[in-house]
């Protein structure tokens, strides 16, 4: 199996707050890891520094055979690994002064000099993927936050990523709106696409995940399918904090 | 002793045509020293952001002086200084437009520098996580959202600029108030003349303002 993303002693710093500890991890082609923990324990540090977001201060990242030095090194990497890698965001971050469908061509056309066809082509066919192929020239803020969501899903699948990573990609949405977004990545899964996820919907984790990773300031503390982590974790971190979350 | 003052109307009425003679001097002054302004503003904006300080402290200098300095006494500088440095007369229109370029720059850099720090990080991490550089994202995506936060501060610059031009009477351009000074030399029509110069900025500034609320109005469908 081809490892898309290996990281190996990889540590992080924030000023003097020692926010990812000595993190080996590794993903293969076609897998979905889900990254759970409380906040502020470095779970989304850890997959920003995927795509080069977050720098890291010291240990090896490679991503699809790209290797990341730390401290911004290798500058040509970071720009393959960004074209193969499409990320999600909480804050949806879609582009305000352009349409739904400029939002996907924009980065096919600047990045892979698709030609506006082709671009409006793929477009139009990723919106219908993710059920808004109607909302095409509307406006990002004409959309609900929902609708937004998958827009974001598919302008980063319009650069057709090797691996997709999800940062909390439901935690700024209207809880009716929550299942419409995990439907897509649910879908996405089932397709096959490598995907790293950070969030804190236990439900879509024990049903998706192929592998769910248990952080706890900084450290990966526990590790393994999800019905292992979920039903008996063996950690009394895990423990804990599943105890909190599942609790309601 | 009884003193009853009277307005003119025909006086007022007879200084326009030749009051208005100095309005393409002000205009040529005020959105020539302006679109130079523009660009000096978006360079010296951007680089008072950059990461690197040798180009940051030079860019911040450069708007720290031409913001705290007096524009008449820019000008002044520039007409009657420069010319011992670089050996040669500089012609006072010139001298007005480099003024204003100058001094607007410092002032749209700083709204420049407003604008774009205003611009979501995240839209920066779009943009990069999409695999655009640093440029791309910064062009299009961070920019075209900046500009338009940048308007109504440019369009009150345009409007401060284009009144600054009037103290570039002094250095004998022949824009509003200096052509008023010259009638009024012959006529000693003051109160009138200065009337009508005041209504005419007026009229050009008035002009301005509703071409911007347009424009605004205009720019606020997609944002």
């Amino acid at each position: 199996m081809t490892q898309i993303v290996q990281m190996k002693g990889m540590n992080k710093y924030f000023g003097k707050l020692h926010v990812l500890k000595e993190i080996d991890l590794t993903v293969e082609q076609g897998e979905v890891v889900v990254i759970i923990g409380a906040s502020g324990s470095g779970k989304s540090t850890l997959i920003r520094c995927v795509n080069g977001l977050e720098e890291f201060e010291s240990g090896k990242l490679e991503v699809d055979g790209h290797p990341l030095a730390p401290k911004s090194g290798n500058p040509k990497s970071l720009a393959e690994i960004r074209k193969e890698v499409g990320m999600v965001f909480q804050q949806f971050n879609l582009f305000p002064h352009l349409t739904v469908k400029k939002n996907i061509m924009l980065a096919p056309m600047k990045v892979k000099n698709a030609s506006q066809v082709v671009a409006n082509a793929t477009a139009e066919r990723l919106l219908n993927r993710v059920g808004i192929g109607n909302q095409a020239d509307k406006y990002p803020s004409q959309l609900s936050g929902g609708q937004q969501q998958r827009v974001a899903i598919a302008r980063a699948l319009a650069m057709e990523p090797r691996l997709m990573l999800f940062d909390e990609p439901t935690s700024a949405l209207d809880p009716e709106m929550i299942g419409e977004v995990l439907d897509v990545m649910r879908e996405l899964a089932k397709e096959g696409m490598t995907m790293m996820v950070v969030t804190h919907e236990m439900g879509f984790a024990r049903e998706v995940a192929d592998r769910v990773i248990y952080i706890h300031e900084g450290q990966i503390v526990e590790e393994g399918k999800p019905h292992d982590v979920f039903d008996n974790p063996q950690n009394e971190r895990t423990q804990a904090f599943l105890s909190r979350v599942l609790a309601h | 002793m009884e003193f009853q003052f009277q307005f003119d109307w025909q006086a007022a009425i007879d200084s326009i045509p030749f009051l208005i003679k100095g309005i393409p001097y002000t205009l040529m002054i005020s959105f020539g020293g302006l679109a130079i302004g523009f660009a000096l503003g978006i360079l010296f904006g951007l680089l008072s952001i950059n990461k690197k300080w040798f180009l940051r402290w030079p860019a911040t200098a450069y708007i720290e002086i031409f913001r705290g300095t007096p524009i008449l006494v820019q000008v002044l500088f520039i007409f009657y200084g420069l010319p011992d440095l670089i050996g040669g007369p500089i012609d006072p229109l010139t001298a007005g437009i480099a003024a204003i370029a100058l001094n607007s720059g410092a002032y749209i850099s700083e709204v420049v520098r407003g604008g774009v720090q205003s611009i979501d990080k995240g839209q920066t991490e779009a943009g990069l996580s999409l695999g655009l550089s640093r440029t791309q994202t910064f062009w299009s995506i961070i920019w075209p959202q900046a500009f338009r936060r940048m308007i109504p501060p440019l369009g009150n610059q345009a409007i401060v600029s284009i009144k600054d031009t009037s103290l570039f009477s002094v250095i004998g351009v022949g824009e509003l108030v200096r052509q008023g000074q010259i009638y009024i030399a012959n006529t000693f029509t003051a109160f009138e003349v200065y009337f009508v110069v005041a209504i005419l900025y007026l009229a050009i500034t008035l002009s301005l303002s509703l071409i911007l609320r347009l424009v605004e109005r205009r720019g606020l469908v997609s944002v």
